[in-house]
């Protein structure tokens, strides 16, 4: 701070600043929640596929399953994001920014998905499928109508939070130049010299998200009345 | 196939990169050393005053703190300390920026998590601590806090791994661990292979942990 016009108002919340680029900002939360949806659909979707597959107990898709969980779960998301986003043009399968932070941050959740419903599939009991069966239902009736209802109401609170952090990480995808929020906010603070848009950016963030964590605690008390 | 093995998994880059990315390999696991801790330990400090305060307001500014930092991308909160700090005339370090940045944003999930373990502590642990005639310090410290970690020690492991992970995002501000070490690595040989080379140290030091994250996890649910 250099006193006179440059004092912390003027750098931090520049209102000339804001008003050029706050349409950047705009656009950027536009991608992040696009994103953001993309991958908690495909995420949770694939990530119930593998819990059910997982549930046929054939050790033979158990195990790259469990592989894959792990794998998922052990590696940065940022490292899975930037393998595939410089190791996909060598395969031939060049992916636009958006494309491969949807896809990266997919598998992350797909994995994180795949082990709480699985769990939650491991703590109904095993009588309840059994008695399905004996009903006359089929072994993937007995599944969607009997056992998963049930596990995923167990599966729920732990994903809430799981959903939140990778959505969260949509913001990596400004590593690869995807024109989500930071990103543009980078940008356009870089053009400006000014840091009023990263300012703009946190903002942005909180509107999107800190309803989702208000929610996440909500659904928390609401299933542990239960 | 060629390309893949030429552009994935090439043995002479991998021989040529190995030291460079052991040395950032190093860097990642004393800057998880550092920001582990002082995480757990203001996480800690949090959850004992929103259980142990009567006061509202103290109760709703941690959970005011713990909300608005699950709400925020590390990432933006690392860039923000990072570039926005020398427009405050704050010129900090690397290191300083990032285990700041880190520590703002896991004491809030380390807080939730010594949150749950604490409530999970019934009452009368504290009561009989107290009228053996130890102080509530000493109660906190000798009985309730010890049953609280015992009580959440997967997620505790399971938060800290997460953070492991999170040290890759410090590659953004040029901080020389793993992921940055792979990508200066990348730039000079003109090919992806060092990246992964650097995911197999990130599977090499942190798979077991998931396993072991595992065990813990499955051992809670069947008590």
């Amino acid at each position: 701070m250099t006193g006179g016009d440059s004092g912390f108002f003027f750098t931090f919340f520049n209102l000339a600043v804001a008003k050029q680029y706050w349409p950047n900002i705009a656009a950027g939360m536009l991608v992040t929640v696009g994103v953001g949806i993309a991958v908690v659909v495909t995420g949770t979707v694939l990530g119930l596929w593998l819990a059910v597959v997982r549930a046929l107990g054939r050790r033979a898709l158990a195990l790259p399953i469990v592989a894959f969980a792990d794998i998922m779960r052990s590696l940065p998301p940022l490292v899975v994001l930037i393998v595939l986003y410089f190791g996909l043009p060598a395969l031939g399968m060049p992916l636009s920014a958006f494309a491969v932070t949807w896809l990266s941050l997919s598998l992350v959740l797909a994995a994180y998905a795949e082990e709480s419903i699985w769990a939650g599939i491991c703590a109904v009991p095993s009588g309840q499928l059994e008695a399905a069966r004996s009903t006359g239902m089929r072994w993937w009736q007995a599944m969607r109508w009997v056992v998963l209802p049930q596990a995923l109401r167990r599966a729920v609170p732990p994903l809430t939070n799981r959903v939140i952090s990778i959505t969260k990480n949509t913001a990596l995808g400004s590593v690869v130049a995807l024109n989500e929020i930071l990103n543009n906010a980078q940008g356009a603070s870089s053009y400006a010299g000014n840091p009023t848009p990263l300012m703009m950016a946190a903002f942005a963030y909180l509107v999107v998200f800190l309803p989702l964590v208000v929610f996440s605690r909500w659904i928390e008390q609401r299933w542990q009345r239960r | 196939m060629e390309s893949l093995i030429q552009n994935f998994f090439n043995l002479e880059i991998y021989a040529t990169v190995f030291p460079h990315l052991l040395r950032g390999l190093w860097t990642t696991v004393w800057l998880s050393a550092l920001v582990i801790p002082l995480g757990a330990a203001v996480g800690l400090a949090l959850a004992l005053g929103f259980t142990q305060s009567g006061s509202r307001a103290v109760r709703w500014s941690i959970v005011g703190y713990i909300d608005f930092f699950r709400a925020f991308p590390p990432l933006v909160l690392l860039i923000l300390i990072y570039f926005g700090g020398p427009f405050l005339g704050i010129e900090l370090g690397k290191v300083t920026a990032v285990a700041l940045a880190f520590v703002l944003n896991n004491a809030s999930y380390y807080a939730e998590v010594f949150r749950a373990g604490l409530e999970g502590v019934v009452k009368g642990q504290m009561e009989a601590a107290r009228s053996t005639g130890l102080t509530r310090a000493q109660a906190l410290r000798h009985v309730v806090v010890p049953q609280a970690v015992k009580n959440v020690l997967p997620d505790l492991v399971g938060n800290s791994i997460e953070i492991v992970k999170l040290t890759s995002i410090a590659s953004v501000v040029a901080m020389p661990e793993l992921l940055r070490a792979a990508r200066d690595a990348q730039s000079l040989v003109f090919n992806p292979s060092p990246v992964m080379l650097a995911a197999f140290m990130y599977l090499a030091l942190l798979w077991p942990l998931t396993r072991w994250l595992g065990r813990l996890e499955h051992r809670r649910a069947r008590r």
